[in-house]
This record gives C-alpha cells, sequence and structure tokens, in this order.
C-alpha cells in the first residue's frame, strides 16, 4: 500500500518534472528566436492587433467599473479617519501596483489566451503545425515567437490603459459623486506616487505577467490533443494554468519589490 | 564528363527513398505499428501505399518526412540516413520533400494566393514579382490560377485539395507524398486529384508516394504498389500483379470482404460466453 503510494507520487513527479523541463527548452528556443523577429514585424503587429486591440474594450471597461468601486470603498473607509482627501492616492496605488497588473493579466489569459490557445491547437488539429514543419519551417519560430513577443509587448500597455481607466473611474466618484475635492484628489496622488518604485513595478509586473500568461496559452494549444475535445481541455488549462500563475507570481514579486 | 561521375551516377541508380528493416511503435513497449519493414521507392516513380486502416501507411510517410523516428532500422532519403541528420540536415532534406495532407491542410488565415507563396516566401529570397509569376503557374497548373483571392474557407474540399498540391510543389520536390489524396472527394474530383498526381510527378521528374485507399484511382496513375498488412509487406508489385494476386489478405481488401484475414468482429470473448448461453445449457 505504501509502496504503490510512494510508487504514484514518484510517477507524478517524474512526469510534471518532464513536462516542465520540455516547456523550459520550448521557452528557450521561443526566445531565442524573438531578436530574429525583426526582419518579420509585420507578423508581430498582426498579433499586437489581435492579442491587443481585441482585448482593449474588455481592459477598458473592466477598469473604469474597479475604478468606481475602489471610489466608494476607498472613500467608506477613508472617511472614517476624515482622510477622504488621500483617495486619489489610494486608488492610484491600488492600481498601479496590484490591481492594474493582476486583474489586467486575468482578463488578458480569459479573452486573449483563449484564442491563442484556441488558434495553435486547431491549427494542430488541421496538421497545419505539421504541414509547415514538412516545410522546413519551425513553428516555435513562426508561429510562437511572434505571439509571445506581442503578448509581452500588449500586457502593460493593457495594464496601463486599465490602471487610466480605474483612476478616472475613481475619480468620477470620488469627485463627481461625493464631492471629494479635485485638488486634494490630483495633488495626493502626484505626491504621493514614486514613478519608478510603483510605476516602474507595477510595469515590471505586467511584462513578468504577460511572459508568463502568453507563453502558457500557446505551450497548451502547441500540446493540446489534436481533438475538439483535446483543444477545449486546453483551453480551459490555459485559464485555470495562467491565473494560478499569475496570482502566485503576483505574491512572490509584491514581497520582492515592495519590502 | 557528368555521366561518368561516380557520386552522380550512384546517385541516379540508388532510389530516392528507402526502409531498410524498420521497426516503429508510437512508445517504447506498446505494439509495433511497423515490423522488419523493407520498401524502396525508386527516382521518378509513382508508388502507391495501400492497406486497411491502422496499417501504418500514413506512420511511413512520417517516418520519411523525419516527423517521427524508427525504433530500430535505417529511413534514408537521398542517399542519407534520415535519423543521423541533425537539424539543418533534416530542414535541407526537407526543402526537397513535399506533403500533401489528408484534408489539405492550408493556413485558414492566409488567401489561396498566400497559401502557395509561403513556403516560397519563406525559404527563399525570391523578390515579390517573382513569387507572384511563381504562385499564379504552381495554381495554373491545377486549374485555380483566378480562385487565388479566395480564403480556404470558401472554396470546396476538393478544390482546397487541389490548392494544398499546388503549395506540395511550390519549391519542385523531389519527392511529393501524398496523405489520402482522394478522402470524401466527389467523382469529378477525384479524377482531377489522380491525373494531377500523374501530371505533376511526370513534369517534375519527382517520385512520388500515394497513400491511399482508392483502389481504381490508385492503380490507374501508380507504377508500383506496395500493400501493407500489420506493420509489414503483404504484398507489392505492378498495379496488374496485385490485382491477380490470390493471397488471402490481398483478395479481402481488394474484393472489399467483410470477414478474412482481418477479421470482422474485434477479437474478444465469444458471443455465447457473453450472453450466457454455454451456462444456461450445462444447467439444463
Amino acid at each position: 500500500m505504501i509502496l504503490r503510494a510512494f510508487r504514484y507520487l514518484g510517477q507524478h513527479t517524474l512526469r510534471y518534472l518532464a513536462v516542465l523541463g520540455y516547456a523550459s527548452r520550448m521557452f528557450g528556443i521561443v526566445l531565442c528566436a524573438i531578436p530574429r523577429l525583426g526582419r518579420r514585424l509585420r507578423l508581430v503587429m498582426d498579433q499586437l492587433y489581435f492579442v491587443g486591440n481585441h482585448s482593449l474594450l474588455i481592459i477598458a471597461v473592466s477598469g473604469l467599473f474597479v475604478g468606481f468601486v475602489l471610489g466608494l470603498q476607498g472613500y467608506y473607509t477613508l472617511n472614517k479617519y476624515g482622510s477622504e482627501q488621500a483617495l486619489g492616492l489610494l486608488v492610484a496605488l491600488s492600481l498601479v501596483r496590484e490591481l492594474g497588473p493582476v486583474v489586467t493579466a486575468l482578463l488578458f489569459a480569459g479573452r486573449a489566451g483563449t484564442s491563442l490557445t484556441a488558434e495553435i491547437g486547431l491549427m494542430r488539429a488541421g496538421e497545419q503545425l505539421a504541414a509547415m514543419e514538412m516545410m522546413a519551417v519551425n513553428p516555435l519560430s513562426r508561429i510562437l515567437a511572434p505571439r509571445l513577443c506581442a503578448g509581452i509587448i500588449a500586457m502593460p500597455l493593457l495594464a496601463a490603459v486599465f490602471s487610466a481607466a480605474g483612476i478616472f473611474g475613481g475619480y468620477l466618484v470620488g469627485v463627481g459623486l461625493i464631492g471629494v475635492d479635485t485638488g486634494a484628489f490630483w495633488s495626493q496622488m502626484q505626491a504621493g506616487i514614486d514613478v519608478t518604485g510603483d510605476v516602474g513595478n507595477g510595469v515590471l509586473k505586467s511584462v513578468v505577467f504577460g511572459v508568463a500568461v502568453t507563453f502558457i496559452a500557446l505551450f497548451q494549444g502547441y500540446e493540446a490533443k489534436p481533438t475538439p475535445e483535446g483543444v477545449a481541455r486546453a483551453t480551459t488549462r490555459t485559464v485555470v494554468l495562467a491565473s494560478l500563475t499569475v496570482l502566485g507570481l503576483d505574491f512572490l514579486l509584491t514581497a520582492l519589490m515592495f519590502h | 564528363m557528368q555521366g561518368s561521375d561516380p557520386y552522380v551516377m550512384a546517385n541516379i541508380n540508388t532510389p530516392l527513398a528507402a526502409l531498410r528493416q524498420v521497426d516503429f511503435s508510437y512508445s517504447p513497449g506498446e505494439r509495433l505499428i511497423l515490423s522488419g519493414l523493407d520498401m524502396v521507392f525508386p527516382r521518378g516513380k509513382v508508388i502507391a501505399l495501400m492497406g486497411g486502416s491502422g496499417s501504418g501507411k500514413t506512420t511511413v510517410l512520417r517516418l520519411l518526412g523525419g516527423q517521427l523516428f524508427a525504433q530500430r532500422g535505417t529511413v534514408e532519403f537521398a542517399g542519407r540516413d534520415i535519423a543521423q541528420c541533425d537539424t539543418a540536415q533534416l530542414y535541407a532534406a526537407r526543402r526537397r520533400m513535399g506533403m500533401l495532407f489528408q484534408f489539405g491542410a492550408l493556413f485558414t488565415d492566409m488567401s489561396v494566393y498566400d497559401n502557395v507563396a509561403f513556403p516560397l516566401r519563406e525559404q527563399g529570397d525570391l523578390s515579390e514579382s517573382i513569387i507572384r509569376d511563381l504562385v499564379l503557374l504552381k495554381l495554373n497548373a491545377v486549374g485555380l490560377r483566378a480562385a487565388c483571392h479566395l480564403m480556404p474557407s470558401q472554396i470546396s474540399g476538393g478544390m482546397a485539395r487541389r490548392v494544398a498540391l499546388a503549395r506540395a510543389v511550390a519549391l519542385d520536390p523531389e519527392l511529393i507524398m501524398y496523405d489520402e489524396p482522394f478522402a470524401g472527394l466527389d467523382p469529378i474530383s477525384l479524377g482531377i486529384a489522380a491525373r494531377l498526381i500523374r501530371r505533376m510527378n511526370d513534369a517534375l521528374g519527382a517520385t512520388s508516394i500515394l497513400v491511399s485507399h482508392d483502389v481504381e484511382e490508385s492503380f490507374g496513375i501508380a507504377d508500383y504498389v506496395y500493400f501493407l498488412a500489420h506493420g509489414k509487406v503483404a504484398g507489392q508489385g505492378s498495379p496488374a500483379e496485385i490485382r491477380a494476386s490470390d493471397d488471402a489478405t490481398l483478395r479481402q481488401f481488394f474484393d472489399a470482404q467483410p470477414d478474412g484475414p482481418a477479421p470482422f468482429h474485434y477479437p474478444g470473448s465469444s458471443l455465447e460466453e457473453d450472453f450466457g448461453v454455454t451456462t444456461l445449457r450445462s444447467t439444463a
């Protein structure tokens, strides 16, 4: 019984390590292919449009509503201590440091990540990747690298849009609806936000999330079973794995950045 | 003089591709898909590869293309063992091959024109005007020059197969592999596809390997036929020789008999056992 449990544990550990090693190797190959995309900028631009522009609306609207909620909740809490003047700072810090990068990455995983997984998975199922290999074209360089590059570029830009929309939402609720002083709202924000420490680290988080979410989506699509069920499962795995990875990485990065 | 060059002479006389004593299974320890397989593909010929479902026909194509590797034996292309090639050599070998996949495998986000232009753009430093001429020539050969602006979703299955054929021969390959090129085609498209395969092979001086279940069309264009069963060559020869064979496995396939060496029922317990007939009789 105990022996069987150990065998089961060992088998699974070995399998996960093998997958991790395989994924790391693939990540290295795709990453090395990115600098060679210089003469294929068109491919990156197309993907940037696909993963970036198509996610813009959901990111902006979500940011606005998160800003509304932050404005309300922030005001209720700060009002207890007579510090409602600091509402702008609270909203901006929450968005720039945490909510902007994290919620954007979660939304990106749901919107663009699933699209990427399904697209690559269907290319696998339709033998398009095999056809490419037979034409002596490496799909990792031709298909995965431009998409990873686009994801890395798009994520910080989308997080910036999310944060900007959120701050605007907080302003609408805090200043427009509740009546917090406009000058205090903006000046506290300006005085309290550090460009390197807060904005810079937020951008860095977004870049890390961009790499993680996009690669997970691409890997799941590339390794999907070439069946409708296989593609569906891979798409689900993308959302679950990418979300957990983003939350785990966020804790790690926060611990390293803001101590 | 080129004709007396021993390397050139050896190259002309040796077959373009060959499998020698090949064993293959998808996972170590699992059932062998191919077992001790010997096949030779001479230059300039159309060779049909036939056999029942799961007999390993497509696996042979994937071994030749270096997408799979044999556990034992050698897979040769142009005198070189594919398994011994590094990535650059494998890609160099693939540039001399073309493959038509079962359902075309066209890139769905590209037009018909861009699909055919894809290998030319990826593999050569050709100008767009030369690529344009080459693409239109290839599409003209398959009768779809005027459809170059359409997307794959706008064309029929037969047309998609013809576009895929134009793409497969875009780089004028020496070896063209066809995986079930006739599957799901109407009689007109089927006839067109068969004639195109023969015409392309003769025009390019290529070697073609045709995996198919379609007996009449395959026999109509093939110079030589390999018949695979249980991962081995069960019969080989010219189409006429294969047709005249009295081998039970071949006869079952070509006469479309439901039962024979390939059983109709999946192996398992007997009907009596499943319905408890034996038990009832013994009880009575």
